[in-house]
C-alpha cells in the first residue's frame, strides 16, 4: 500500500517528520516497506529558463542553449527536438548525479562547443521511459525553483505492508486513523454530505442469485450522472496517482482509482449511453464471456458474480469492469457503482482467472460494510466537481448486513495475556480512538467493533489492539524458567539416536548431505517405490514428483554431481525420513550412506582401492556399534533389494525376522540408469527397527569378571568349498568351543583368505586364529592340542573343510 | 700393592678400547672370569700371611668393584651408542602425508548443526522435542490451525497436494493429504494428545512450493508451543530475547517484536533483530538496523479449543522459524539452494566437526 505524506496530511493533522511516521507504523503493524523520497533524489535540479537557443555550429542534430537557472546564464549543447528560445525546462548542473543514465555529469566540450549541464528529460529524471524531449515546464514556474517542487515530486512516498486482516488500512484515511490512535496525530474530521438527487434514474438494478448464493452481492448502489464533461483530471489528482505507480487515465476513472486509495472504497463507472437495459447482479452462465477493461477476454465457468444488462455481461462484480461499458473521453452520462461483494467469491474469481486488480483486492479482505452510500456520495461530490453533470436519486438494491456486534475485554487479561501493565481508562481511550463504541463495565470493557473492522472477533483480538496501539515495547520481558525438579532430557531415547547417528557416521569419515525429500518417480521406481499414493499432485516439476522410497537415490546423484565436479571420491550420508505410504506410520527415519569411487586419496604408504561392500558393512557395524548395540547377535545374510549388487550385498538381522540394515555394492544396472559411475558402496540403517533403546531404570552393567589366566592363541588354515559362507566356519568353531569344559573360545578372526595356486580349483583356503581363555587353571599344551582337535573337527563336520598342510 | 694399581690401570685401558659388547666381555673374562687375572690374585689369597690376608683381601674387593664398576660404565655407553646408531637408521620424512584413514574427513551439516544448537538452548528452558509426519492431514496443517479453505495459503501455489484423500476429525468431505506447510502441525498432535502444561520445539522439514533464489520447496523449521494455565506475552518476549542472544552470542542483541498477523495466534507478532549491513555485509548486533527473524504469537483460542482444550482455563504462545534462515545468518552462509546441493566443497567448508557438539554447558558450536 503506497501513499504520500501529503496525502496523508489531508486525513492526518501532524507535525511528525516522515522518518517518525515510518517508526510509527511498524510499531503498530503497518511495516515500513520503503521511503521513496523523489525530492531527495532531485534535490538538484532546477527550473531553467532557455534564454535562446542555436544550431550547433558543426552538428545538425546538437542546439547550443544559453540557459538561466536563477544565478546565473549558462551555455548548454542540447539533442533535444523540442529545445526552443523562451521555453522553461529541468537544468542539471556540471557535477550533479543523473539518476536515469546512473552517471555523474561532467563540464564537457561537445563538437567544440563548451557544456556546462543538461536539460532533462523524464527518463534522465528517473521518472519512467519519456525520453522523445526535455521536460517541458509551465511558462509560469519560477526561474532557478527546485524542480521537483514545481513538478509536485516532492512529496516522499510511503510504503507499508498490510496484513491481510487489516483491509481497513487498504486506504489512506485507515492509515491515518492508526496513527491518530497511536498518538502521532489528530485524524481530520470528515464528513461527507449527501447530495440531492435532482431526477429518478433510467438505469435500474436487481438481483437474481440462486436460492443460498445470495450474498455474492448483498447491498448495491448506484446512481446515474448525466451531463459530465470528461476529460484530463486535474494535476494535483495525476500527482497522487502518479505517485503510487497508477496511471492517469480520465477524470472519471482517476476519480474511482483515487477514492479506492483514499478511502478504501472501490467503485466502478459504467458509460451510461452504453448499458442496455436495467443492470442485473446474478451468477455468471458457463461460457458467457467479458471483454475486461485490461484488454482481456475471460470465459466464465458459473460462480463469479457479474453485472449484466440486455447485451451481457459489463462487469465481473468486485474485480474488474468491462470494456464494452467502459467511460471514455466522449462519455456524457456515467452510471456509477459502489457495492458490497462477497470475499470468499470475489477471491475465487480473481483466482480462478488470475486476475489482479485493486478492488478485488480490497473486496477479499472484506470493506466497511457501513460505507457503501458515503462512499458514493464521495464520488458524486468529486464528479460533480471536476466533470460537472445533474445526479440522480440513489438507486438501492438488498440490504446491509448486520455487521453490530460486542466483546467483553476484562482488564485482567491486559496483563494476564498480553503482559501489558496498562490501566482499564487508557485502554478504552486507544479502542475508543481506534473508532470502537467502548463503556465500562466494573472491571471490564465491553467494546462494539466499528464497521470496518470484520477482523475483531474476540477478546483476544481487543488485547492485541490495546498492546499493538500502546507499542509492543512496553510489553516486559519474563525469562522463562525450568519448572522445579529433575530436568527431563530434552531428546526422548530414539531422537538421541538420530543425533548420535549423525555423529557417528561423520566420524567415520562420511559428509552429510541433507537432500530433497521429494525425487523423480523414474528414479524412485529403481528403489522399490512404485505405489501412486506417494505422488504429489502438484510437483513444483518433474524430477521432484514423488516422496522418496530411499534416501540412496539421492545421494548417488549427489556424488555424480560432484563427480562432474572433478570430485569422483564422495562419501556421503544422510539421516532423515523415507517412505512407504502416505500414513504417519509409512514415514521411517533411516540412517543411509554411500561410498563412491576410491576410499581415498593416493596415497604414498597406502595401495589406493575402491569402495567395496566391506566399506559399507564396515559402516553400517560400526554405526550400530556406536549406537550402543550389541554386534554379537547381528546375523549378516545374503539378502538385499533388488538394488543392490545381489552377489555383494547382504541384510543385517536380529533374529529371523528383523532386518536392521542392508548394505552392499548397488546393482551396475541401476546406477546406470542414474547415469552414475561405479561402483558405489551403500548402507541403509532402519532406525524405527533398531530395538528401542532402554529408557528407564537401572544403568548399571553386569558384572566385570577378569580371568587372571593368559589366553591362548592358535591359529588354523582350512581347506573347503569356495561356496561356503565362512560364517559357517566361525559358527562351528563358537559352538565347538561352547564343549570344551575347561577353557572358553574368547574371539574368533579371518586373517587370510586365499584362491590360486596350491589351492584346488573350486576351493579356498581360509585361515583363522582362534583366542582361549582358560577358566581355571593354565592348560598343558596336550589340552590345547586336544581342543584344537575338537575345533578342526566340528568345522569339517559342519563345512567338510580340511585342515591345510 | 703396586701391582693392583698397575693392574687396575690395564683393566681401564682394556675397558676403554673395547669397542663393542663382546670386545668388553672378552676384557671382562680377562680379568674376573674363572681364570682372570683378579681371580688368579684372590685365589693367591690363602698363602699369605693371616697378619697380611685381611689388608690384602680388602684391596683386592676395592680393586674388584672398581673394575665392575668401569665395566658397567662401558656397557652403558656401547648400549647408548647402539641405541643412537638404531635411531639414526630409523629417522623418516616427517613431512610425509599422515596416513589418510587418521583424518577426519566427516562433516555435520549446518541444518543439522543447527538444529541441535537450537534444541539445546530451548532444552534448557524445559523445552521437550516433538515430531510429527511430514505428510499431513488438511485438519492438522490447516483448519485446526485456524487457516479457512479460503486462505491464500492453502491455494496450490503454495502447498504440495498428494492424490490421496482423507477424511479429518470434524470434516464433512474428505480433502487431499498435503506436504506439510509448516510444522505447526505438530502443535496441534501435541495438544490433542498431551495433558498442559506442554513446552515443546518441533525441528522438521516443511514444504512449500516455491522454487527460485530465496526459496526452497523442501526447507527446515522449528516449532515452539507453550501451553499452560498463565503465560502470557512477556514470558514470549522474554523466552525469544534469551534464545536468540544466546544463539547469536551477543549479549547485548537488540530485538523488536512488531504486531503481525497470524491466522493461528493472537495478539501474533513478528520479530527482528538488531543488524548492519554497512558496506553489504551483513553483521547482528547492536548497530542500529534491523533483520526480521521470526514469527509468534499468543495461541489462538479457536486453535485451543479446535485440540479440546477450553480457552478459558487454558493460554500460551507459539513461534516458528526456519532452520536454514538462522543458519545462514549465523555462519554467514549466502545462498538458501546451496544447503541440498550437498557440493562436498560447501559442506566442507560451512559442517562442522563430529565433536563438535553443541551444548549450554560445553558452548554452542565453535
Amino acid at each position: 500500500m503506497k501513499f504520500t505524506l501529503g496525502w496523508l496530511k489531508t486525513h492526518l493533522e501532524t507535525n511528525a517528520a516522515v522518518g517518525e511516521i515510518a517508526d510509527k507504523l511498524t510499531a503498530i503493524g503497518l511495516e515500513l516497506e520503503g521511503i521513496e523520497d523523489r525530492a531527495a533524489i532531485l534535490s538538484k535540479f532546477v527550473v531553467g529558463y532557455v534564454v535562446e537557443a542555436k544550431q550547433h555550429p558543426d552538428a545538425d542534430r546538437l542546439r547550443v542553449c544559453i540557459v538561466d537557472n536563477g544565478k546565473e546564464k549558462l551555455q548548454v549543447v542540447c539533442g533535444a527536438p523540442n529545445a526552443r528560445s523562451g521555453m522553461k525546462g529541468v537544468f542539471a548542473a556540471s557535477g550533479s548525479y543523473i539518476p536515469g543514465k546512473d552517471v555523474e555529469l561532467k563540464k564537457s566540450v561537445i563538437r567544440g562547443q563548451e557544456s556546462n549541464g543538461m536539460l532533462l528529460s523524464m527518463m534522465e529524471m528517473g521518472l519512467g521511459d519519456d525520453h522523445d524531449g526535455i521536460v517541458d515546464l509551465p511558462a509560469d514556474a519560477p526561474v532557478g525553483a527546485p524542480a521537483a517542487q514545481v513538478m509536485g515530486l516532492d512529496d516522499p512516498v510511503i510504503d507499508i505492508a498490510i496484513t491481510p486482516n487489516r483491509a481497513d488500512c487498504l486506504g489512506v484515511r485507515g492509515v491515518a486513523r492508526d496513527l491518530a490512535a497511536s498518538g502521532l496525530g489528530t485524524l481530520k474530521p470528515r464528513k461527507v454530505e449527501p447530495v440531492a438527487g435532482k431526477f429518478k434514474s433510467h438505469i435500474g438494478v436487481k438481483f437474481d442469485f440462486p436460492a443460498g448464493t445470495e450474498n455474492a452481492c448483498p447491498y448495491f448502489v448506484g446512481r446515474l450522472i448525466k451531463g459530465v464533461k470528461n476529460g484530463p483530471s486535474p494535476k494535483w489528482l495525476q500527482d497522487r496517482l502518479t505517485a503510487i505507480g497508477l496511471r492517469p487515465i480520465s477524470a472519471l476513472v482517476d476519480i474511482t482509482n483515487f477514492l479506492t486509495f483514499d478511502i478504501d472504497r472501490p467503485l466502478h463507472v459504467f458509460d451510461a449511453a452504453k448499458v442496455k437495459g436495467d443492470l442485473t447482479l446474478r451468477l455468471a452462465k458457463p461460457g458467457e464471456k467479458i471483454l475486461a477493461l485490461n484488454g482481456k477476454e475471460y470465459t466464465l465457468t458459473g460462480s463469479e458474480t457479474v453485472i449484466s444488462d440486455n447485451a451481457g455481461v459489463e462487469a465481473l462484480g468486485g474485480v474488474i469492469g468491462g470494456e464494452p461499458s467502459g467511460c471514455t473521453e466522449a462519455t456524457t452520462d456515467v452510471f456509477v457503482e459502489a457495492a458490497l461483494f462477497d470475499p470468499l467469491r470475489t477471491a475465487a474469481t480473481g483466482r480462478k482467472h488470475e486476475l489482479i486488480s485493486d478492488a478485488r483486492y480490497r473486496f477479499e479482505r472484506g470493506l466497511d460494510v457501513a460505507a457503501v452510500v458515503e462512499g458514493m456520495e464521495a464520488a458524486t461530490r468529486m464528479i460533480l466537481e471536476l466533470c460537472g453533470g445533474e445526479p440522480s436519486e440513489l438507486v438501492i438494491t438488498g440490504k446491509l448486513p448486520e455487521w453490530k456486534r460486542s466483546y467483553t475485554l476484562r482488564h485482567e487479561r491486559l496483563h494476564g495475556l498480553g503482559g501489558l501493565d496498562i490501566s482499564l481508562e487508557d485502554a478504552a481511550a486507544i479502542l475508543q480512538r481506534l473508532g470502537f463504541a467502548v463503556a465500562k463495565d466494573g472491571n471490564s470493557l465491553k467494546a462494539e467493533p466499528p464497521s470496518w473492522r470484520g477482523d475483531i472477533q474476540g477478546e483476544a483480538d481487543l488485547v492485541e489492539e490495546v498492546a499493538r496501539i500502546r507499542g509492543y515495547e512496553h510489553i516486559a520481558a519474563v525469562s522463562l524458567t525450568r519448572d522445579a525438579g529433575v530436568a527431563k532430557p530434552a531428546l526422548t531415547p530414539q531422537q538421541r539416536r538420530v543425533r548420535e547417528s549423525k555423529r557417528a557416521l561423520a566420524s567415520l569419515g562420511l559428509v552429510e548431505a541433507v537432500t530433497f525429500s521429494f525425487m523423480a518417480r523414474e528414479q524412485a521406481a529403481l528403489f522399490g517405490g512404485t505405489s501412486a499414493e506417494l505422488l504429489l499432485a502438484n510437483p513444483i516439476s518433474a524430477d521432484l514428483d514423488r516422496m522418496r522410497p530411499s534416501i540412496l537415490p539421492n545421494l548417488v546423484l549427489a556424488a555424480k554431481g560432484n563427480a562432474d565436479r572433478g570430485y569422483p571420491d564422495a562419501a556421503l550420508f544422510e539421516v532423515g525420513p523415507q517412505f512407504s505410504g502416505p500414513k504417519p506410520e509409512g514415514q521411517q527415519i533411516v540412517a543411509a550412506g554411500i561410498r563412491a569411487g576410491k576410499t581415498g586419496p593416493r596415497h604414498w604408504a597406502a595401495a589406493q582401492r575402491a569402495a567395496d561392500v566391506f566399506d559399507a558393512k564396515g559402516d553400517a557395524l560400526a554405526l550400530l556399534t556406536a549406537l550402543g548395540l550389541s554386534t554379537e547377535n547381528v546375523q549378516a545374510v545374503p539378502e538385499a533389494p533388488s538394488w543392490y549388487h545381489p552377489g555383494r550385498s547382504g541384510a543385517l538381522k536380529l533374529g529371523p525376522k528383523t532386518v536392521i540394515a542392508h548394505f552392499g555394492e548397488l546393482h551396475p544396472g541401476v546406477l546406470a540408469k542414474l547415469d552414475a559411475e561405479g561402483p558405489i558402496a551403500a548402507f541403509e540403517i532402519y532406525l524405527d527397527a533398531l530395538p528401542a533403546p532402554k529408557a528407564k531404570g537401572s544403568k548399571a552393567r553386569p558384572m566385570l569378571r577378569l580371568s587372571a589366566l593368559q589366553p591362548v592363541e592358535r591359529d588354523f588354515a582350512f581347506l573347503l568349498d569356495a561356496g561356503i559362507e565362512s560364517a559357517k566356519v566361525i559358527a562351528a568353531v563358537k559352538q565347538a568351543g561352547k564343549e570344551v569344559a575347561e577353557a572358553a573360545v574368547a574371539a574368533v578372526s579371518v586373517f587370510d583368505v586365499y584362491q590360486g595356486k596350491g589351492v584346488p580349483e573350486g576351493k579356498k583356503s581360509l585361515a583363522i586364529q582362534v583366542r582361549l581363555q582358560p577358566k581355571d587353571r593354565t592348560l598343558t599344551d596336550a589340552e590345547i592340542e586336544a581342543i584344537g582337535q575338537k575345533i578342526v573337527g566340528a568345522v569339517s563336520k559342519a563345512t567338510g573343510a580340511s585342515l591345510r598342510s | 700393592m703396586t701391582d693392583l694399581t698397575d693392574l687396575l690401570s690395564s683393566a681401564r685401558a682394556s675397558i676403554a678400547g673395547a669397542a663393542d659388547p663382546a670386545a668388553l666381555d672378552t676384557v671382562r673374562i680377562e680379568y674376573l672370569g674363572k681364570k682372570g687375572k683378579l681371580t688368579e690374585l684372590m685365589k693367591g689369597l690363602g698363602a699369605i700371611a693371616p697378619e697380611k690376608r685381611k689388608e690384602r683381601g680388602a684391596a683386592l674387593n676395592q680393586l674388584k668393584n672398581d673394575i665392575t664398576t668401569e665395566l658397567e660404565k662401558r656397557t652403558e655407553t656401547l648400549n647408548a651408542g647402539a641405541l643412537d646408531a638404531r635411531l639414526a637408521a630409523e629417522r623418516v620424512d616427517i613431512t610425509l602425508p599422515a596416513r589418510a584413514a587418521s583424518l577426519p574427513e566427516g562433516r555435520i551439516h549446518p541444518i543439522s548443526q543447527t538444529i541441535d544448537e537450537i534444541v539445546s538452548i530451548f532444552g534448557d528452558m524445559g523445552f521437550n522435542v516433538a515430531e510429527g509426519p511430514d505428510i499431513e492431514e488438511d485438519f492438522y496443517n490447516f483448519s485446526a490451525l485456524n487457516i479457512p479453505p479460503e486462505h491464500p495459503a492453502r491455494q496450490t501455489q503454495d502447498t504440495f497436494y498428494l492424490n490421496v484423500m482423507t477424511t479429518s476429525p470434524g470434516a464433512s468431505e474428505p480433502s487431499p493429504m498435503v506436504l506439510r506447510t509448516h510444522t505447526s502441525p505438530v502443535q496441534i498432535r501435541t495438544m490433542m494428545s498431551q495433558k498442559p502444561p506442554i513446552r515443546i520445539i518441533v525441528p522438521g522439514r516443511t514444504y512449500r512450493s516455491d522454487h527460485d533464489a530465496t526459496h526452497s520447496p523442501n526447507f527446515h523449521q522449528v516449532e515452539g508451543l507453550v501451553i499452560d494455565t498463565s503465560t502470557h506475552m512477556g514470558h514470549l518476549k522474554g523466552c525469544l530475547i534469551d534464545f536468540a542472544r544466546t544463539f547469536f552470542d551477543v549479549p547485548d542483541l537488540p530485538l523488536r517484536f512488531r504486531p503481525s498477523h497470524f491466522p493461528f495466534t493472537e495478539p501474533s507478532a513478528e520479530v527482528d533483530i538488531g543488524c548492519s549491513r554497512k558496506g553489504g555485509e551483513l553483521k547482528i548486533g547492536n548497530f542500529g538496523d534491523w533483520l526480521e527473524v521470526l514469527g509468534c504469537g499468543m495461541v489462538h483460542p479457536k486453535v485451543i479449543a479446535n485440540c479440546g482444550l477450553d480457552p478459558a482455563v487454558y493460554q500460551g504462545f507459539a513461534f516458528g522459524m526456519g532452520i536454514e534462515r538462522m543458519a545462514m545468518l549465523k555462519y554467514g552462509i549466502p545462498d538458501l539452494r546451496t544447503f541440498y546441493e550437498a557440493d562436498l566443497r560447501w559442506l566442507k567448508h560451512y559442517g562442522f566437526m563430529p565433536v563438535d557438539l553443541p551444548s549450554t554447558t560445553g558452548g554452542l558450536a565453535r
